[in-house]
Protein backbone atom coordinates (compact mmCIF):
# COMPACT_ATOMS: atom_id res chain seq x y z
CA UNK A 1 0.00 0.00 0.00
CA UNK A 2 1.23 3.47 -0.84
CA UNK A 3 1.65 5.80 2.16
CA UNK A 4 -1.15 8.10 0.96
CA UNK A 5 -3.66 5.26 0.97
CA UNK A 6 -2.84 4.25 4.51
CA UNK A 7 -5.54 5.05 6.99
CA UNK A 8 -4.63 8.08 9.06
CA UNK A 9 -4.04 7.43 12.73
CA UNK A 10 -3.25 10.19 15.18
CA UNK A 11 0.14 10.67 16.71
CA UNK A 12 0.02 11.84 20.27
CA UNK A 13 2.93 13.06 22.32
CA UNK A 14 2.69 12.12 25.98
CA UNK A 15 4.74 13.72 28.72
CA UNK A 16 4.65 11.37 31.69
CA UNK A 17 6.11 12.16 35.06
CA UNK A 18 8.72 9.71 36.20
CA UNK A 19 7.23 9.02 39.61
CA UNK A 20 3.53 8.46 38.93
CA UNK A 21 2.27 8.43 35.37
CA UNK A 22 5.29 6.72 33.85
CA UNK A 23 5.02 4.02 36.50
CA UNK A 24 1.27 3.94 35.81
CA UNK A 25 1.98 3.34 32.13
CA UNK A 26 4.45 0.66 33.12
CA UNK A 27 1.84 -1.03 35.28
CA UNK A 28 -0.63 -0.92 32.40
CA UNK A 29 2.04 -2.63 30.32
CA UNK A 30 2.98 -5.38 32.74
CA UNK A 31 -0.69 -6.00 33.49
CA UNK A 32 -1.16 -6.64 29.73
CA UNK A 33 -3.82 -3.94 29.41
CA UNK A 34 -4.74 -3.00 25.90
CA UNK A 35 -4.64 0.60 24.74
CA UNK A 36 -4.11 2.21 21.33
CA UNK A 37 -0.53 2.42 20.12
CA UNK A 38 -0.80 6.07 19.11
CA UNK A 39 1.16 7.65 21.92
CA UNK A 40 4.86 8.33 22.06
CA UNK A 41 6.12 8.80 25.58
CA UNK A 42 8.56 11.41 26.81
CA UNK A 43 9.61 10.64 30.35
CA UNK A 44 9.99 13.82 32.42
CA UNK A 45 11.06 14.12 36.07
CA UNK A 46 7.84 15.92 37.01
CA UNK A 47 4.82 17.46 35.29
CA UNK A 48 6.32 20.74 36.49
CA UNK A 49 9.20 20.07 34.11
CA UNK A 50 6.88 20.41 31.15
CA UNK A 51 7.60 23.83 29.76
CA UNK A 52 4.64 25.28 27.83
CA UNK A 53 7.12 25.61 24.95
CA UNK A 54 7.21 21.78 24.74
CA UNK A 55 3.48 21.68 24.16
CA UNK A 56 3.41 24.54 21.68
CA UNK A 57 6.41 23.14 19.84
CA UNK A 58 4.72 19.75 19.59
CA UNK A 59 1.68 21.38 18.02
CA UNK A 60 3.86 23.34 15.64
CA UNK A 61 5.72 20.19 14.59
CA UNK A 62 2.42 18.60 13.67
CA UNK A 63 1.63 16.27 16.56
CA UNK A 64 -2.09 15.67 16.49
CA UNK A 65 -2.46 15.80 20.24
CA UNK A 66 -0.52 16.28 23.45
CA UNK A 67 -1.06 14.53 26.75
CA UNK A 68 0.59 15.67 29.95
CA UNK A 69 0.21 13.42 32.92
CA UNK A 70 1.55 13.73 36.44
CA UNK A 71 0.97 12.78 40.05
CA UNK A 72 -2.29 13.61 41.79
CA UNK A 73 -2.25 16.93 43.71
CA UNK A 74 -0.56 16.34 47.01
CA UNK A 75 1.35 13.28 45.76
CA UNK A 76 4.11 15.08 43.86
CA UNK A 77 7.56 13.64 44.47
CA UNK A 78 8.81 17.22 44.61
CA UNK A 79 5.89 18.30 46.87
CA UNK A 80 4.44 21.01 44.64
CA UNK A 81 5.72 20.58 41.07
CA UNK A 82 2.34 19.49 39.77
CA UNK A 83 0.54 22.29 41.59
CA UNK A 84 2.72 24.91 39.94
CA UNK A 85 2.25 23.14 36.61
CA UNK A 86 -1.52 23.05 37.06
CA UNK A 87 -1.84 26.84 37.04
CA UNK A 88 0.50 27.12 34.10
CA UNK A 89 -1.45 24.54 32.08
CA UNK A 90 -4.78 26.15 32.97
CA UNK A 91 -3.64 29.46 31.49
CA UNK A 92 -2.00 27.82 28.48
CA UNK A 93 -5.02 25.69 27.67
CA UNK A 94 -7.45 28.59 28.02
CA UNK A 95 -5.24 30.76 25.84
CA UNK A 96 -4.69 28.15 23.12
CA UNK A 97 -8.40 27.42 22.97
CA UNK A 98 -9.14 31.12 22.75
CA UNK A 99 -6.86 31.35 19.73
CA UNK A 100 -8.90 28.59 18.15
CA UNK A 101 -6.95 25.39 18.81
CA UNK A 102 -9.42 22.51 19.27
CA UNK A 103 -9.72 21.73 22.97
CA UNK A 104 -9.32 17.96 22.41
CA UNK A 105 -5.73 18.38 21.27
CA UNK A 106 -4.52 19.39 24.71
CA UNK A 107 -5.02 16.82 27.40
CA UNK A 108 -4.00 16.70 31.01
CA UNK A 109 -4.46 13.97 33.56
CA UNK A 110 -3.34 12.82 36.97
CA UNK A 111 -2.40 9.14 36.96
CA UNK A 112 -0.73 7.55 39.97
CA UNK A 113 1.68 4.60 39.86
CA UNK A 114 -1.15 2.31 40.95
CA UNK A 115 -3.58 3.42 38.26
CA UNK A 116 -2.55 1.32 35.28
CA UNK A 117 -6.17 0.94 34.32
CA UNK A 118 -6.79 4.68 34.49
CA UNK A 119 -3.79 5.24 32.26
CA UNK A 120 -5.17 2.86 29.64
CA UNK A 121 -8.58 4.58 29.80
CA UNK A 122 -7.04 8.05 29.53
CA UNK A 123 -5.07 7.06 26.45
CA UNK A 124 -8.13 5.44 24.85
CA UNK A 125 -10.19 8.58 25.46
CA UNK A 126 -7.51 10.91 24.19
CA UNK A 127 -6.97 8.88 21.03
CA UNK A 128 -10.70 8.80 20.34
CA UNK A 129 -11.01 12.53 20.85
CA UNK A 130 -8.10 13.31 18.57
CA UNK A 131 -9.31 10.82 15.94
CA UNK A 132 -12.63 12.64 15.85
CA UNK A 133 -10.82 15.95 15.29
CA UNK A 134 -8.75 14.63 12.41
CA UNK A 135 -5.17 15.55 11.54
CA UNK A 136 -3.79 18.71 13.15
CA UNK A 137 -3.72 21.73 10.87
CA UNK A 138 -3.91 24.85 12.99
CA UNK A 139 -0.55 26.11 14.25
CA UNK A 140 1.31 23.44 12.24
CA UNK A 141 4.32 24.82 10.42
CA UNK A 142 4.45 23.46 6.90
CA UNK B 1 -6.44 69.25 32.78
CA UNK B 2 -4.50 72.54 33.25
CA UNK B 3 -4.82 72.21 36.93
CA UNK B 4 -3.22 68.73 36.77
CA UNK B 5 -0.51 70.07 34.47
CA UNK B 6 0.32 72.85 36.92
CA UNK B 7 0.45 70.57 39.87
CA UNK B 8 2.68 68.11 37.98
CA UNK B 9 5.07 71.01 37.33
CA UNK B 10 4.93 72.12 40.95
CA UNK B 11 5.52 68.59 42.21
CA UNK B 12 8.40 68.13 39.78
CA UNK B 13 9.93 71.45 40.76
CA UNK B 14 9.67 70.61 44.44
CA UNK B 15 11.21 67.16 43.99
CA UNK B 16 14.09 68.53 41.93
CA UNK B 17 14.86 71.52 44.11
CA UNK B 18 14.71 69.44 47.28
CA UNK B 19 17.12 67.02 45.57
CA UNK B 20 14.78 64.11 46.23
CA UNK B 21 15.19 63.08 42.61
CA UNK B 22 17.87 63.68 40.00
CA UNK B 23 15.56 63.40 37.05
CA UNK B 24 11.91 63.76 36.18
CA UNK B 25 10.49 61.66 33.38
CA UNK B 26 7.36 63.23 31.96
CA UNK B 27 5.82 64.38 28.72
CA UNK B 28 6.50 67.41 26.58
CA UNK B 29 4.72 68.73 23.54
CA UNK B 30 5.53 66.77 20.40
CA UNK B 31 6.35 68.21 17.02
CA UNK B 32 3.16 66.95 15.42
CA UNK B 33 -0.42 67.75 16.37
CA UNK B 34 -1.94 65.44 18.97
CA UNK B 35 1.48 64.14 19.93
CA UNK B 36 3.57 64.28 23.06
CA UNK B 37 7.00 62.89 23.53
CA UNK B 38 8.76 61.61 26.65
CA UNK B 39 10.83 64.32 28.26
CA UNK B 40 13.63 64.21 30.80
CA UNK B 41 13.96 67.17 33.12
CA UNK B 42 16.92 67.53 35.45
CA UNK B 43 16.78 71.24 36.27
CA UNK B 44 14.00 72.83 38.32
CA UNK B 45 13.68 75.75 35.88
CA UNK B 46 12.90 73.39 33.01
CA UNK B 47 9.74 71.96 34.55
CA UNK B 48 7.56 74.25 32.43
CA UNK B 49 8.35 71.94 29.53
CA UNK B 50 6.17 69.31 31.16
CA UNK B 51 2.67 68.95 29.80
CA UNK B 52 -0.37 66.90 30.67
CA UNK B 53 -3.18 66.16 28.24
CA UNK B 54 -5.09 63.43 26.40
CA UNK B 55 -2.09 62.71 24.19
CA UNK B 56 0.29 61.59 26.92
CA UNK B 57 0.08 58.02 25.75
CA UNK B 58 3.58 56.61 26.22
CA UNK B 59 3.92 54.29 29.19
CA UNK B 60 6.93 55.84 30.88
CA UNK B 61 7.63 52.94 33.19
CA UNK B 62 9.84 51.52 30.43
CA UNK B 63 12.30 54.38 31.13
CA UNK B 64 12.68 53.40 34.77
CA UNK B 65 14.15 49.97 34.17
CA UNK B 66 17.76 49.75 35.32
CA UNK B 67 18.12 53.44 36.22
CA UNK B 68 20.92 54.25 38.63
CA UNK B 69 19.74 57.70 39.70
CA UNK B 70 16.63 58.68 41.66
CA UNK B 71 13.81 59.33 39.25
CA UNK B 72 10.43 60.99 39.50
CA UNK B 73 7.95 59.76 36.95
CA UNK B 74 4.61 61.06 35.75
CA UNK B 75 2.19 58.15 35.74
CA UNK B 76 -1.41 57.54 34.74
CA UNK B 77 -3.40 54.72 36.29
CA UNK B 78 -2.09 52.07 33.90
CA UNK B 79 1.49 53.38 34.06
CA UNK B 80 1.49 53.31 37.84
CA UNK B 81 0.19 49.75 37.77
CA UNK B 82 2.91 48.59 35.42
CA UNK B 83 5.48 50.33 37.63
CA UNK B 84 4.00 48.42 40.56
CA UNK B 85 4.45 45.12 38.70
CA UNK B 86 8.07 46.04 37.87
CA UNK B 87 8.74 46.99 41.50
CA UNK B 88 7.32 43.65 42.65
CA UNK B 89 9.51 41.86 40.13
CA UNK B 90 12.55 43.79 41.37
CA UNK B 91 13.14 45.52 38.06
CA UNK B 92 12.61 48.94 39.55
CA UNK B 93 13.96 49.94 42.95
CA UNK B 94 11.09 51.40 44.93
CA UNK B 95 13.49 53.54 46.97
CA UNK B 96 14.72 55.25 43.83
CA UNK B 97 11.38 56.06 42.26
CA UNK B 98 8.91 58.79 43.07
CA UNK B 99 5.62 58.20 41.30
CA UNK B 100 3.82 61.42 40.42
CA UNK B 101 0.34 60.03 39.96
CA UNK B 102 -2.09 61.83 37.70
CA UNK B 103 -5.75 61.07 37.03
CA UNK B 104 -6.58 60.16 33.44
CA UNK B 105 -9.86 60.40 31.59
CA UNK B 106 -8.75 58.51 28.53
CA UNK B 107 -6.24 58.98 25.75
CA UNK B 108 -6.80 59.97 22.16
CA UNK B 109 -6.21 57.12 19.76
CA UNK B 110 -4.18 58.48 16.85
CA UNK B 111 -5.20 55.55 14.69
CA UNK B 112 -8.86 56.48 15.09
CA UNK B 113 -8.03 60.08 14.17
CA UNK B 114 -6.05 58.94 11.16
CA UNK B 115 -8.95 56.83 9.94
CA UNK B 116 -11.20 59.89 9.89
CA UNK B 117 -8.70 61.96 7.91
CA UNK B 118 -8.75 59.79 4.77
CA UNK B 119 -5.06 60.26 4.13
CA UNK B 120 -5.14 64.05 4.49
CA UNK B 121 -2.42 65.61 6.61
CA UNK B 122 -3.34 66.94 10.01
CA UNK B 123 -1.74 70.33 10.68
CA UNK B 124 -3.47 71.49 13.80
CA UNK B 125 -5.72 69.97 16.42
CA UNK B 126 -7.42 71.51 19.39
CA UNK B 127 -9.40 69.84 22.11
CA UNK B 128 -12.00 71.90 23.94
CA UNK B 129 -15.18 71.09 25.82
CA UNK B 130 -15.19 67.42 24.88
CA UNK B 131 -14.85 68.41 21.22
CA UNK B 132 -11.89 67.81 19.00
CA UNK B 133 -11.20 70.12 16.09
CA UNK B 134 -8.96 68.81 13.33
CA UNK B 135 -7.53 71.29 10.85
CA UNK B 136 -5.49 70.78 7.73
CA UNK B 137 -5.13 72.18 4.26
CA UNK B 138 -8.64 72.82 3.01
CA UNK B 139 -10.52 71.06 5.74
CA UNK B 140 -11.71 71.58 9.26
CA UNK B 141 -13.53 68.83 11.07
CA UNK B 142 -15.15 68.75 14.48
CA UNK B 143 -15.89 65.51 16.30
CA UNK B 144 -16.90 64.62 19.82
CA UNK B 145 -13.82 63.63 21.77
CA UNK B 146 -15.37 60.38 22.89
CA UNK B 147 -15.18 59.02 19.31
CA UNK B 148 -11.41 58.98 19.55
CA UNK B 149 -10.78 57.53 22.98
CA UNK B 150 -8.46 54.51 22.99
CA UNK B 151 -10.16 51.13 23.36
CA UNK B 152 -7.99 50.31 26.36
CA UNK B 153 -9.24 53.50 28.06
CA UNK B 154 -12.86 52.65 27.33
CA UNK B 155 -12.62 49.57 29.52
CA UNK B 156 -10.31 51.12 32.11
CA UNK B 157 -11.29 50.73 35.75
CA UNK B 158 -8.25 52.36 37.29
CA UNK B 159 -8.17 55.93 36.06
CA UNK B 160 -6.55 57.03 39.31
CA UNK B 161 -3.17 55.45 39.97
CA UNK B 162 -3.63 52.87 42.73
CA UNK B 163 -0.02 53.39 43.79
CA UNK B 164 1.69 56.79 43.94
CA UNK B 165 3.94 58.97 46.08
CA UNK B 166 2.54 62.34 45.06
CA UNK B 167 -0.94 62.76 43.65
CA UNK B 168 -1.58 65.68 41.35
CA UNK B 169 -4.95 67.22 40.61
CA UNK B 170 -8.12 65.69 41.93
CA UNK B 171 -9.18 62.09 41.82
CA UNK B 172 -11.67 61.30 39.09
CA UNK B 173 -14.56 58.91 39.48
CA UNK B 174 -13.92 55.37 38.29
CA UNK B 175 -16.10 54.23 35.42
CA UNK B 176 -18.31 51.19 35.85
CA UNK B 177 -17.52 49.36 32.66
CA UNK B 178 -17.61 45.79 31.47
CA UNK B 179 -13.89 45.07 31.55
CA UNK B 180 -14.00 42.07 29.27
CA UNK B 181 -16.94 43.06 27.11
CA UNK B 182 -14.83 43.66 24.04
CA UNK B 183 -13.67 40.06 23.78
CA UNK B 184 -17.03 38.53 24.74
CA UNK B 185 -18.25 38.33 21.13
CA UNK B 186 -15.09 36.62 20.05
CA UNK B 187 -15.21 34.15 22.89
CA UNK B 188 -18.78 33.23 22.04
CA UNK B 189 -17.79 32.19 18.53
CA UNK B 190 -16.92 28.58 17.71
CA UNK B 191 -13.20 27.66 17.75
CA UNK B 192 -12.99 27.55 13.98
CA UNK B 193 -14.22 31.13 13.58
CA UNK B 194 -11.89 32.34 16.31
CA UNK B 195 -9.04 30.64 14.52
CA UNK B 196 -10.00 32.28 11.23
CA UNK B 197 -10.21 35.65 12.97
CA UNK B 198 -6.80 35.42 14.59
CA UNK B 199 -5.32 33.96 11.45
CA UNK B 200 -6.42 36.99 9.50
CA UNK B 201 -5.31 39.44 12.20
CA UNK B 202 -1.93 37.94 13.06
CA UNK B 203 -1.05 37.19 9.46
CA UNK B 204 -0.50 40.95 9.13
CA UNK B 205 2.35 40.81 11.64
CA UNK B 206 5.74 41.72 10.18
CA UNK B 207 7.66 40.74 13.33
CA UNK B 208 8.98 44.27 13.94
CA UNK B 209 8.66 43.59 17.70
CA UNK B 210 7.34 47.10 18.36
CA UNK B 211 4.79 45.53 20.73
CA UNK B 212 7.55 43.88 22.70
CA UNK B 213 9.81 46.93 22.78
CA UNK B 214 7.04 49.18 24.00
CA UNK B 215 5.63 46.75 26.56
CA UNK B 216 6.63 47.84 30.08
CA UNK B 217 6.78 44.21 31.16
CA UNK B 218 8.83 42.82 28.27
CA UNK B 219 12.16 43.54 29.88
CA UNK B 220 13.89 40.18 29.37
CA UNK B 221 17.49 40.65 28.27
CA UNK B 222 17.02 37.95 25.66
CA UNK B 223 13.50 37.39 24.44
CA UNK B 224 12.51 33.80 23.71
CA UNK B 225 12.25 34.58 20.00
CA UNK B 226 15.80 35.96 19.95
CA UNK B 227 17.28 32.95 21.69
CA UNK B 228 19.62 30.86 19.60
CA UNK B 229 20.50 28.08 22.03
CA UNK B 230 18.05 26.48 21.59
CA UNK B 231 15.97 28.14 18.93
CA UNK B 232 12.51 27.43 20.28
CA UNK B 233 10.43 29.06 17.60
CA UNK B 234 11.19 30.37 14.16
CA UNK B 235 11.86 34.01 13.42
CA UNK B 236 9.99 34.00 10.13
CA UNK B 237 6.68 35.65 9.43
CA UNK B 238 5.16 32.30 8.65
CA UNK B 239 1.69 32.28 10.21
CA UNK B 240 2.57 29.51 12.65
CA UNK B 241 5.62 31.40 13.91
CA UNK B 242 3.87 34.74 14.28
CA UNK B 243 0.91 33.12 16.01
CA UNK B 244 3.24 31.42 18.45
CA UNK B 245 5.16 34.62 19.07
CA UNK B 246 1.98 36.45 20.05
CA UNK B 247 0.64 33.50 21.97
CA UNK B 248 3.79 33.07 24.03
CA UNK B 249 4.15 36.81 24.59
CA UNK B 250 0.61 36.84 25.93
CA UNK B 251 1.46 33.87 28.11
CA UNK B 252 4.52 35.66 29.44
CA UNK B 253 2.51 38.71 30.45
CA UNK B 254 -0.31 36.63 31.94
CA UNK B 255 -1.04 37.89 35.43
CA UNK B 256 1.23 40.88 34.85
CA UNK B 257 -0.38 42.75 31.97
CA UNK B 258 -2.19 45.89 33.11
CA UNK B 259 -3.84 46.55 29.74
CA UNK B 260 -2.17 49.90 29.13
CA UNK B 261 -2.78 49.32 25.42
CA UNK B 262 0.76 50.28 24.44
CA UNK B 263 1.16 47.19 22.22
CA UNK B 264 -1.91 47.99 20.16
CA UNK B 265 -0.95 51.66 19.82
CA UNK B 266 2.57 50.75 18.73
CA UNK B 267 1.59 48.20 16.10
CA UNK B 268 2.37 49.58 12.63
CA UNK B 269 0.14 46.97 11.01
CA UNK B 270 -2.88 47.95 13.11
CA UNK B 271 -3.26 44.54 14.71
CA UNK B 272 -5.49 44.70 17.75
CA UNK B 273 -3.01 42.96 20.01
CA UNK B 274 -5.07 43.73 23.08
CA UNK B 275 -7.51 41.10 21.90
CA UNK B 276 -4.91 38.46 22.72
CA UNK B 277 -3.51 39.83 25.98
CA UNK B 278 -6.91 40.85 27.30
CA UNK B 279 -7.80 37.17 27.48
CA UNK B 280 -4.94 36.50 29.89
CA UNK B 281 -6.30 39.22 32.13
CA UNK B 282 -9.69 37.57 32.05
CA UNK B 283 -8.25 34.14 32.84
CA UNK B 284 -6.42 35.59 35.84
CA UNK B 285 -9.54 37.35 37.06
CA UNK B 286 -11.84 34.39 36.62
CA UNK B 287 -9.60 31.59 37.76
CA UNK B 288 -7.55 33.30 40.44
CA UNK B 289 -9.45 36.52 41.19
CA UNK B 290 -6.38 38.60 40.50
CA UNK B 291 -5.87 41.98 38.91
CA UNK B 292 -2.29 42.97 38.18
CA UNK B 293 -0.57 46.07 39.50
CA UNK B 294 -2.82 46.93 42.40
CA UNK B 295 -0.49 45.93 45.19
CA UNK B 296 3.22 45.72 45.87
CA UNK B 297 2.89 42.66 48.10
CA UNK B 298 0.36 40.32 46.54
CA UNK B 299 1.98 37.40 44.70
CA UNK B 300 0.70 37.04 41.13
CA UNK B 301 -1.16 33.81 40.26
CA UNK B 302 1.64 32.15 38.31
CA UNK B 303 4.01 32.74 41.22
CA UNK B 304 2.04 30.68 43.70
CA UNK B 305 -0.52 27.87 43.90
CA UNK B 306 -3.26 26.48 46.07
CA UNK B 307 -4.03 22.85 46.67
CA UNK B 308 -7.65 23.40 45.61
CA UNK B 309 -7.02 25.34 42.38
CA UNK B 310 -9.53 24.80 39.59
CA UNK B 311 -8.70 21.69 37.56
CA UNK B 312 -11.84 20.92 35.58
CA UNK B 313 -9.66 20.41 32.49
CA UNK B 314 -7.57 17.64 34.08
CA UNK B 315 -8.84 14.08 34.07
Amino acid sequence: MKPAEKEWTPKILAFLCNWCSYAGADLAGISRMQYPPNIRVVRVPCSGRVNPYFIIKALQRGWDGVLVSGCHPGDCHYISGNLVARRRFAVLKDLLEYLGIESGRLNFSWVSAAEGEKFATVVKEVVEKVKALGPAERLVKR
Amino acid sequence: MHNVENSIREAAKKLLSEKKVDLIVGYERGTLPLRTTPCFVDKAEDVRKLVWNENCDANLSKYLLSRKENVGVVAKGCDARSIAVCIFEKQIDKEKVVIIGAPCLGLIDKKKVKAKLDGRELLEATIEDEQIRLKGEGFELVFPKKDFICNSCLTCRHRNPPIYDVFTGEKVSEAEVDEFGEIADLEAKPAKERWEHFKEELDKCIRCYACREVCPLCYCKTCFVDQTMPIWFGKTNDLSDTMIYHLVRAFHVAGRCVDCGACSRACPMNINLREVVKKTEKIMKERYDYTAGLSLEKIPPLGEFKIDDSQEFIK
